[in-house]
């Protein structure tokens, strides 16, 4: 069984109990997550693992707040997120998480800058502020020479640094990343994952799905999934290498 | 989020999809633009047509020389309709107020040194009136001209064009028909093309100068009536065929040997067909306006996807359903309101076209362009709005995964 690896007096914020998430293929129910328990404390820098199907993605978009659970309970910052009207859940969104998806989820149409900009529209930030900080975040992930591209006119990696830079942009507490180095040559993972590794250490909250042990040891801590449920879950020796 | 950034989004997001804003727009213009203009056409032709039925007025009986039966065998050689029928209808139908008759036929005409063939017609002071036809210049003839036979003609309004003279400056002037030489006393306003006698290539001159100086013969083309007010046109047209068969000395069984029209009858068929082709044009019209509105329609539903897709990321970003559906409002509006806007201008243009450069009747209805741009407008702003908002209830990941 997962033996419980949070142990410091740090806030939980994320707390996640009995959690399922069910999809009904005709007769079959596929069982994505089976009653995963998990806490998650302030500033925890926390590598989600696994082979692929085992529910990693499930995981992450619930944590989001993108996805609702089939059953269990999700508690953010001692809030019961079910119980949150759409208001609620879209300033969580906003302010309170950055989500780096998979597929990267950037809008098509509109090019690097103001892709990076959709956050903090939501956020009522005012059209100069937000030219200046969507800047500064395409600066840090390396694309100040791109900001005019579409994503069609960048190249996977370059999308998933737009994708980085958008889920940065607005200072979230937590920030959730789907394999942000999936796309990436090592060269640039490690700018990325160097980039978290200072967000990290100024506060930041982390957790991040990879298949990747070079990722992964830089995280404090390793939550394994199979088939739904937590295998694993231990800190490990070499936290923010 | 204000009302200014959503404004600025949704207009960004049209800016951004300019093929398919573009599109969209175009089933709206096209829809309205097709109603108002087919409308306008429609309607324009049935002003047009009650337009004559009221100038010309619905009392007017006319009578035409036709062809006389025996035992079914027609024979050709007969006289069915004289001057004397005319004074006998004068004299004997107490029914009638005013009997037109005319006496015509295509002669000569010089005048300086242009010569023109054109139909001259003999009748009566009473012409104008009847035919509701206005004097421009000079005057008509009148029952002292008819009397001494004068040598004096009403010139059709065609006339002084195809002289290339002022119609006032032909007044005085002198004119032969047949060689014998007339004076010019009056110019006829223009009357254009409809139902009845069209007097604008024609020449006008009194009945017994016509029958004795310039035809030779007192056979009249037809005659018209008008009817007593408040006597029915059928009581009138028993009058006539009355009298007409007692003059002709037609036994009872045997037919007429003239036709009596009624050019009520003719207006109604006008009117009718007028009807016909009005609703012809509206329902191309409705064709049109359904073929924009599948238009827009299918465009909005095919952009679903994608569009589905960027309200999962806009939420999943933090954007509110509200802002989301308000995104969607403003655009359709903007490309509604400016499709509608650009489809009455061009469907007005259209028809202010078919008036000024093909003199075609049109007449534009308010209810039409209501009709068209609220049909149009709805749909558009139904079919951008309504996926929108169910995309917006979606939980944001299901967006996402949207195909
Ligand atoms: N919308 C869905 N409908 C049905 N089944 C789904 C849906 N989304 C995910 N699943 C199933 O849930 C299981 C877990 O999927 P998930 O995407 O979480 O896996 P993952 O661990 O992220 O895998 P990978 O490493 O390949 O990204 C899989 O078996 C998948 O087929
Ligand atoms: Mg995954």
């Amino acid at each position: 069984m997962a033996e419980s690896a949070a142990t410091s007096d740090a806030q939980p914020v994320i707390q996640v109990k009995g959690l399922h998430k069910h999809y009904r293929m005709g007769a079959e129910t596929i069982r994505a997550l089976n009653g995963v328990d998990c806490t998650i404390r302030e500033n925890e820098y926390v590598a989600v693992m696994g082979p692929s199907g085992s529910g990693k993605s499930t995981l992450m978009n619930i944590i989001g707040c993108l996805d609702q659970p089939s059953a269990g309970e999700y508690w953010l910052s001692g809030e019961n997120v079910s119980t949150l009207g759409d208001g609620a859940l879209a300033r969580v969104r906003n302010r309170r998480i950055g989500f780096v998806f998979q597929t990267f989820n950037l809008l098509p149409r509109a090019n690097a800058l103001h892709n990076v900009e959709v956050p903090l529209l939501y956020g009522g930030i005012g059209r100069r502020g937000r030219r200046i900080r969507a800047r500064e975040a395409l600066e840090r992930v390396g694309l100040g020479d791109r900001m005019d591209h579409r994503p069609n006119e960048l190249s996977g990696g370059q999308r998933q640094r737009v994708a980085v830079a958008r889920a940065l942009v607005n200072e979230p507490s937590i920030l959730l990343a789907d394999e942000p180095t999936g796309n990436l040559d090592s060269r640039t993972g490690q700018d990325i994952m160097d980039l978290f590794g200072t967000l990290h250490q100024a506060g930041q909250t982390i957790i991040l799905v990879t298949h990747e042990p070079e990722v992964a040891r830089r995280a404090g801590r390793h939550v394994h999934l199979m088939d739904g449920v937590v295998t694993e879950d231990y800190l490990t020796q070499e936290p923010d290498a | 989020m204000s009302i200014v950034e959503t404004v600025r989004v949704a207009l960004a997001s049209i800016l951004a999809n300019l093929l398919r804003s573009s599109l969209t727009m175009l089933g709206i213009i096209i829809g309205v633009a097709a109603v108002i203009t087919m409308v306008a056409l429609g309607t324009g032709a049935q002003r047009a047509v009650d337009a004559q039925i009221a100038q010309l007025g619905t009392r007017v009986l006319s009578v035409m020389a036709g062809q006389s039966f025996r035992r079914g065998v027609a024979s050709a050689n007969r006289v069915s309709l004289t001057v004397d029928d005319y004074e006998a209808l004068v004299r004997d139908a107490p029914l009638l107020t005013e009997v037109v008759p005319e006496l015509s036929g295509g002669r000569q005409i010089k005048f300086g040194n242009k010569n023109l063939f054109h139909d001259v017609v003999g009748t009566t002071p009473n012409f104008p009136g009847v035919h509701a036809v206005d004097v421009r210049a000079g005057t008509m003839f009148t029952a002292g001209d008819l009397a001494t036979r004068r040598r004096v003609v009403v010139l059709g309004s065609e006339i002084p064009q195809n002289l290339e003279m002022a119609p006032e400056s032909l007044i005085g002037r002198t004119v032969a028909i047949n060689r014998v030489p007339f004076e010019i006393i009056g110019v006829f306003e223009e009357v254009g093309e409809r139902f009845g006698p069209e007097p604008d290539d024609r020449l006008f001159i009194p009945l017994t100068t016509a029958e004795l100086r310039v035809f030779g013969q007192d056979r009249l083309r037809g005659l018209s009536a008008q009817v007593v007010d408040g006597v029915s046109l059928e009581m009138g047209m028993v009058d006539i065929e009355r009298v007409l068969r007692r003059e002709h000395k037609i036994r009872p069984g045997e037919d007429n040997d003239f036709m009596i029209l009624n050019r009520r009858q003719f207006m109604e068929m006008a009117q009718a067909s007028t009807e016909i082709f009005a609703y012809l044009l509206a329902s191309i019209a409705g064709v049109s306006l359904l073929v924009g509105g599948i238009g827009i329609m299918n465009i909005m539903l095919v952009s679903v996807t994608e569009r589905t897709r960027e309200i999962g990321v806009r939420k999943a970003l933090g954007a509110t359903r509200f802002n989301i559906l308000m995104q969607f409002v403003v655009e359709a509006l903007t490309i509604g309101v400016l499709g509608g806007v650009l489809g009455i201008a061009l469907g007005g243009g259209a028809a202010w076209a078919l008036t000024e450069l093909v003199n075609w009747n049109v007449f534009i209805s308010v209810d039409a362009i209501l009709l068209a741009v609220l049909f149009s407008v709805g749909v558009g702003l139904f079919f951008g709005i309504w996926p929108a908002r169910r995309a917006a209830q979606l939980d944001p990941i299901e967006a996402l995964r949207h195909d």
